[in-house]
């Protein structure tokens, strides 16, 4: 089957909704940290794949995608901060420990 | 059928079984590792796609940025060997049919709408970006770029302060 900009969306999507699944049911800071990131990626290839196909001669698609990679590098960095504070306070880093907020 | 779909369908099929053991792993370092490979092969992908300087640009901070401090703070946070706890089989039934319907949903929108027009453009050369970043007239990209450079700036501040131990208490 020749690959066009189809394919590129089924692969997408797909990665788009592993991340999901991985964000619902991990419970864990981190790995909810790690499905995020995949769900940036797939929006990325998005972005590349109409860029690419359907906009050809501008470059709007692709940079939104290095805007997206340096936001993403961003929240990296402050996702990790405030988790290595939550381990230092709670001691542990599962999302149903830190609770202390609620009532 | 061509090689450069052959290479596509690879390259799909890495992405995806990365993708799907980075997220049910129950090793969280291997979670990372497979992650990484993730990454790696999306980048491929941007190769396959003729955009080298995307790809480039996903190895550098993905890849060597992001992975790495995750693979750090598992360090910081977590004793080597020890697998997460198991999920609630109720939220992995409904997580997965969530993701799954939504998927189903999304797939049948697309496979319904013919995209029009599909010319791929050719190379993109890094002296068209770097033009288009610097551009201060229509349509140009120096606006967007000058908000995230102080959006990383505040990023980096935020993170010390946050990540800073407290020493007034100690004291």
């Amino acid at each position: 089957m020749e690959v066009g900009l189809t394919q590129i969306l089924f692969l997408s999507t797909a990665l788009f909704f592993i991340g999901m699944y991985g964000f619902l049911t991990r419970r864990n800071l981190i790995t909810m940290l790690m499905a995020v990131e995949l769900m940036l990626n797939a929006v990325n290839i998005n972005f590349i794949a109409f860029n690419k196909y359907l906009w050809g001669g501008k470059l709007d698609g692709v940079f939104f995608t290095i805007f997206i990679i340096a936001i993403a590098a961003a929240e990296a960095a402050v996702a990790i901060a405030i988790v290595i504070n939550i381990y230092r306070n709670f001691g542990s880093i599962d999302a149903e420990d830190a609770d202390s907020l609620k009532l | 059928m061509e090689v450069s779909n052959i290479i596509f369908y690879l390259l799909g099929a890495l992405i995806l079984a990365c993708g799907v053991l980075a997220v049910t792993s129950r090793q969280i370092f291997r979670s990372a590792i497979y992650l990484l490979f993730c990454m790696m092969s999306v980048a491929g992908l941007y190769f396959w796609m003729q955009y080298e300087f995307i790809a480039a640009v996903q190895i550098v901070v993905y890849v060597g940025g992001i992975v790495v401090l995750i693979i750090f703070s598992i360090f910081l946070t977590h004793r080597v060997g020890k697998d997460l706890a198991e999920p609630e089989f109720k939220r992995t039934l409904f997580a997965g049919l969530a993701s799954l319907f939504a998927f189903l949903l999304f797939w049948w929108v697309i496979k319904r709408n013919e995209f029009f027009g599909e010319q791929p453009s050719g190379e993109l050369s890094v002296r068209r970006i770097g033009e288009e970043m610097l551009n201060y007239k229509q349509g140009g990209f120096v606006l967007p770029f000058e908000v995230v450079s102080i959006l990383l700036l505040a990023a980096m501040v935020g993170c010390i302060v946050i990540a800073m131990r407290a020493q007034t208490e100690k004291n």
